[in-house]
């Protein structure tokens, strides 16, 4: 070996032993990186909880770049964002990398948290890790709503109402904690600088510190076996299992069992980026100015099934599931561990948890669904823009073509489509002939109930029997009007007729 | 420092930790001393710190909500037996809120001085209700709550009618109490 090549070798040798020995760098290596896994738990099935926090790494990174432009004041913020979109170089990146980060984020989460339930790793000795792993789950849920306050536009200043007015459902203390909430008595400037506190320092401090912890017991309690059917946990002899699992096929975590980790990181990375790029980031929609009320709140993605539980809920028991439901649920997801905590762990042998997965997502996904469409919510434009397709006009009479006129004054198509055009709160209109007949259609309008408001202050006599007329013509072809059943349904000319044959 | 002879080692259960071995039985020192001192002026330090924070996070519950009067305008700039947007800027307010100080409303001029204004928020969970004057109906864009034009509730999930604002004319205005989203635990702003 050339001798000046040694000779570096050699220092740089020295430098190593000497910060080994005053940091002892290999020990701590060789009890964290180097900790012994079981080989099956080198599986894809393994990769979501460091890919999660992948994701968190790349939020308090692009966290921080937004930091250094971002106001969090509540006349400055929205005009930041927009500075930030598009004059800020690369701004619009850095702002589209930390929207879908946090998008990915919660979604690879709900995916780590489910192959943990499946594969029964929150069983005994791993309660502890299961709690903490809860507590972050939460501190990411809450993450991702302060972020959604952060974009401050129109949809975060009603999505802070829609918050407070479920604060204020609280009994007793429900003011007091609005206030709290809001950090005053309306949204505003306190409101974002709170929000900005708990979105900047609080919850990522404590992520840092949860996911410590949640670390700390991989590592004192080992990572969950891959579960073999049959092989039942229990408390008197799963550590001396698990011990020998590890003695007969534990291979260090770094670099045995880490190359999946490695590949899913870089697959999250890219999957963020290439979203970031091709989609963009998410708003600001209009600005947060309360006198623009031509808005459609929504939340963002992961609080859309919220959203349409606080649509579809029945008022009386809203107030009672908004604020218990959550509180039952995390009484569940406590007690799992305990309740549940030995026994068989693989998914093959445990068919409720799978149903219980199975039917969490497909309600969860319904949900998202359906907040998404709203089919509750009015369409506050349709009266004055939807069309009327010509079927629905043609061949009617004079009073009857008023009568859809008046139809769509009184704006009953925000509520109610023809032929698929308008609202979708109420039943759609193109049948309506087959089914109320006309006193029906007048009791209804002039009335109201099931859900519809009352037009009889609304109608003057005219425009109730106008629109009357012309609902009962609404009918698909071929299908007869309805008819009241105290009236014959045959005309009398051919039951006479039928009677003399 | 320790003269004390060693005691010995018996097989009571009294105190087995301390004869184990052949220790010697814990003995109050200064080192003691000063350890709870020490615990004691941290609980009087921690107190004297924590109390003003909490004070300062907690102030909402221990203040009243202010509430002041603000005028919506002239009297005559709301028609009679009609709905209007109006907004006004909040009472309680600072210099860097920008326009999420402005909030709006919606007045109803029944006739003469006979008035009622009604909050924008939603009585279900506060989005922003619209006014339709063909219909003579509020609907929120939300989850689709109704009302009809004196605010009581016609359909869809709010549980009450919409949040109404105390209200008075004053030299021929309009004037609101005002200074507080509304939500069902404050319906009465």
């Amino acid at each position: 070996m050339n001798p000046v090549l040694k000779k570096a070798a050699d220092a740089a040798q020295g430098v190593f032993l000497w910060a080994d020995d005053r940091m002892h760098l290999t020990k701590l290596w060789e009890s964290t990186a180097g900790h012994h896994v079981p080989k099956s738990a080198g599986s894809w099935f393994y990769v979501f909880g460091s890919a999660t926090l992948v994701c968190f790494m790349v939020q308090l990174v692009t966290g921080i770049m937004l930091a250094l432009v971002y106001v969090p004041s509540a006349a400055e913020a929205y005009q930041t964002l927009e500075y930030l979109t598009y004059q800020q170089d690369l701004g619009w990146f850095l702002r589209a990398v930390h929207y879908w980060g946090s998008d990915f984020m919660v979604g690879i989460m709900i995916l780590h948290m489910t192959q943990v339930y499946l594969f029964g790793a929150y069983k005994y000795p791993r309660e502890i890790t299961w709690l903490s792993g809860l507590v972050l789950m939460v501190l990411t849920l809450g993450l991702a709503f302060t972020g959604q306050v952060m974009r401050f536009d129109e949809d975060a200043y009603w999505g802070l109402g829609i918050g407070a007015a479920i604060v204020g459902r609280v009994p007793f203390i429900g003011e007091q904690a609005v206030q709290m909430m809001l950090g005053g008595q309306i949204i505003a400037s306190e409101t974002l600088s709170r929000f900005f506190a708990l979105h900047v320092f609080v919850l990522p401090g404590a992520v840092l510190a949860f996911v410590s912890l949640h670390l700390r017991m991989v590592l004192t309690k080992g990572i969950n076996e891959y579960p073999q059917p049959g092989m039942l946990v229990r408390r008197e002899t799963y550590d001396k299992e698990y011990a020998a699992i590890i003695k007969r096929e534990g291979v260090p975590f770094f670099p045995k069992a880490i190359s999946k980790d490695l590949v899913a990181a870089s697959v999250v990375i890219l999957g963020i980026l290439a979203c970031a790029v091709i989609f963009g980031p998410k708003g600001p929609s209009g600005p947060p100015d309360p006198t623009q009320i031509d808005t459609i709140p929504r939340p963002d993605f992961w609080f859309l099934w919220i959203f349409a539980i606080a649509a579809l809920m029945p008022p009386e028991i809203e107030t009672v599931a908004l604020l218990v439901g959550p509180v039952i649920i995390g009484i569940i997801l406590v007690a799992l561990p305990f309740v549940n905590g030995t026994g068989e762990k693989s998914w093959r042998r445990r068919p409720v948890a799978v149903i219980i997965v199975l039917l969490t997502y497909t309600a969860l996904g319904m949900l998202t669904y359906l907040g998404h469409a709203s089919p509750w919510s009015p369409v506050m434009n349709a009266w004055s823009s939807a069309t009327t397709p010509s079927a629905q006009i043609l061949n009617r009479s004079p009073l009857e073509l008023q009568g859809s006129v008046v139809l769509q004054l009184m704006q009953c198509r925000n509520c109610h489509a023809i032929d698929d055009i308008g609202g979708e709160r109420g039943p759609s209109l193109s049948d309506v002939g087959t089914r109320l007949t006309k006193p029906q259609l007048v009791r209804q309008v002039v009335q109201g109930g099931g859900n519809m408001p009352a037009f009889g202050q609304s109608l003057n006599p005219y425009q109730l029997e106008a629109i009357v007329d012309y609902m009962a013509t609404l009918r698909p072809p071929g299908i007869p009007a309805a008819r009241d059943s105290t009236i014959p349904a045959v005309p009398d000319h051919k039951k006479k007729a039928a009677t003399d044959s | 420092m320790n003269d004390e002879p060693q005691k010995p080692v018996t097989p009571s259960t009294e105190q087995p930790c301390a004869c184990q071995g052949g220790d010697v039985p814990p003995k109050k020192t200064r080192r003691d001393f000063l350890f709870i001192v020490g615990l004691v002026l941290n609980v009087i330090a921690g107190a004297a710190m924590g109390i003003p924070l909490l004070g300062y996070v907690l102030s909402a519950f221990f203040k009243p909500a202010t509430l002041d009067w603000v005028s919506l305008g002239a009297v005559d700039s709301f028609p009679e037996g009609e709905t209007r947007f109006a907004s006004f800027k909040n009472p309680v307010r600072r210099e860097w809120d920008g326009a999420t100080a402005d909030i709006p409303c919606w007045v109803r001029r029944i006739s003469g001085n006979d008035f009622q204004v009604f909050a924008i928020n939603c009585a279900h969970l506060g989005c922003p209700v619209r006014w339709f004057q063909e219909s003579k109906l509020f609907m929120c864009p939300c989850h689709g709550g109704i009302y009809y034009e004196d605010g009581e509730r016609a359909a869809g999930p709010p549980p009450r009618g919409l949040y109404k604002y105390e209200l008075k004319v004053a030299n021929n205005e309009l004037m609101i109490k005002a200074g507080l989203m509304p939500t069902l635990a404050t319906p009465n702003v």
